[in-house]
């Protein structure tokens, strides 16, 4: 069991979501960066599916009441363990009662704690991640609170020493036009594409809110609600897109000018308030 | 501009297609065709009034596409028994909500004619959305199109049942809302132990009927 001290500024259960219910308005959810949860989850010998704990803007204590070995990634982070030694992007053991710390990241948003065996809280519609949209799954994690770990023993082996950290934050991130990109202005792809736009402080786990040049549209009146995908650029009347990331609602009725490639779509999930991003078609 | 099989078929992502229907019922028998012969790789299938949405991570979109529209075709002009009709819902409702008499107001009726227009018809399940279980039923009388309210409620009860524009609702859980609320239904809609977790499913046709509190 592991024991959370200091959840940091927010910290969730995620595993990789619950897809397959969009038609019954429920999010996917799940790792906002599902790459390095998948990653964080392999270093430790777990399937890549077991739910961790995502940190965001780190600043975590968390204590093993039973020794296991763990694994960090995503937003590289400061990581202290007395009595022990730990560091990002290698598994590393934790002594019984040890006490894992994580700073604040330099760069970057989220860090993913994979704990072998994974975190064993209930299952909700067949996930343990906690949806911030529809309360699905289990709380925010809270100074107190215990976390079952699930059983290792039928796991395979730890076989990894260290996979490389990412390199510099891509600034650039790639979109593909559409669905609704005729619903906009002929330049309004180009203008996406043109200057950088500025990560809003309302951002979260439903959406990055991007500060920069309006997109404008050239159909007025409403869309019809229709199903979205996440890494989708959706376009309130304002004309500010919004990139939809794990928590973003199944449908919307603002037209989507663009969606990102699932790699743009991690990497949008670790920028945060005030970076600059651009995108490229 | 449409493709020469009149089938358009919009890219979302690398792996979302937004299959346009044209209309709610075509987007209902796309939608029941889909599921139940589901193409290899399709991880969501999800209705919209007049599109459906398919995410496939596991399928080559070049290849999914011409299925996709074959299935669309055989949605927008269905042969004799091409898909069942959706299951009939019966919601039980006590009408002793706090908007029943407003509604009454606006649409020029009494309370007791605001609920036999609301349980005098089948209403259908058009799409989910806003939270888990909330269901669109479409096919509401139009005497009952009231607008929704200029300030939404902090929190409205799992259960309530509501109109507001073209649409009812039973609120699957306890949220938000700026519906204006006829009564309430003692059946849950929502049941995430359940499988599956929603009573009303795109395509359900649902019959309300007034009960005694």
């Amino acid at each position: 069991m592991i024991e959370v001290v200091a959840p940091g500024p927010y910290a969730t259960v995620q595993d990789l979501g619950r897809p397959g219910y969009g038609h019954l308005g429920v999010p996917r959810s799940g790792a906002a960066d599902a790459p390095s949860l998948r990653l964080a989850n392999r270093l430790v010998g777990n399937p890549e599916g077991a739910a961790g704990i995502e940190l965001t803007f780190g600043g975590a204590v968390l204590r093993f009441l039973d020794g296991g070995w763990a694994a960090l990634t995503g937003a590289v982070c400061p990581v202290a363990l007395p009595g022990g030694s730990a560091g990002m992007y290698a598994p590393f053991w934790v002594p019984a009662g040890g006490e894992l710390r994580m700073g604040a990241p330099a760069t970057g948003l989220r860090t993913y704690v994979a704990v072998r065996g994974g975190v064993d809280v209930p299952p909700v519609l067949g996930s343990r991640s906690a949806d911030s949209l529809s309360g699905l799954g289990p709380d925010p994690l809270a100074p107190g609170r215990i976390l079952p770990v699930g059983p290792s023993a039928d796991l395979p082996p730890i076989t990894v020493d260290a996979a490389p950290p990412p390199g510099d934050a891509p600034g650039v991130l790639r979109v593909l036009p559409g669905p609704r990109d005729d619903w906009f202005a002929p330049g309004a792809l180009s203008a996406l594409c043109a200057e950088p736009y500025e990560v809003s402080q309302d951002s979260d786990r439903v959406g990055v809110r991007l500060v920069g040049a309006p997109l404008e549209r050239a159909r007025s009146g409403e869309l019809p609600s229709e199903g979205v995908v996440a890494g989708s650029l959706q376009v309130p009347p304002d004309g500010r897109p919004i990139v939809f990331l794990a928590d973003h609602p199944p449908t919307g009725g603002y037209p989507v000018i663009a969606v990102l490639t699932a790699g743009g779509l991690a990497a949008a999930a670790q920028l945060r308030p005030g970076d600059r991003v651009r995108f490229r078609l | 501009m449409s493709p020469p099989d009149g089938v358009r078929i919009r890219p979302a992502g690398e792996h979302g297609l937004l299959v346009e229907t044209g209309s709610l019922e075509a987007a209902h028998r796309l939608d029941a065709l889909l599921r139940a012969d589901r193409p290899a790789g399709v991880t969501e299938i999800v209705p919209g009034p007049a599109t459906v949405l398919v995410v496939a991570p596991g399928a080559d979109p070049d290849r999914l596409r011409p299925r996709l529209a074959a299935a669309a075709r055989a949605a927008r002009a269905p042969g004799p028994a091409a898909v069942a009709p959706g299951r009939l819902v019966t919601v039980p409702v006590v009408y002793d909500g706090a908007d029943l008499d407003d509604v009454a107001a606006l649409s020029g009726l009494t309370a007791g004619e605001v609920v036999e227009r609301h349980t005098g018809r089948e209403l259908v399940v058009g799409w989910l959305g806003f939270a888990p279980g909330f269901a669109y039923l479409t096919g509401l009388d139009p005497v009952l199109h009231v607008p929704r309210l200029a300030t939404p409620r902090t929190a409205v009860p799992a259960g309530a049942v509501a109109v507001a524009g073209p649409y009812s609702a039973v609120y699957p859980s306890a949220s938000p809302g700026g519906w204006r609320l006829l009564g309430r239904s003692p059946t849950p809609v929502w049941d995430v132990a359940a499988d599956p977790p929603a009573v009303l499913t795109p395509g359900t046709r649902v019959r309300f009927r007034a009960v005694a509190g």
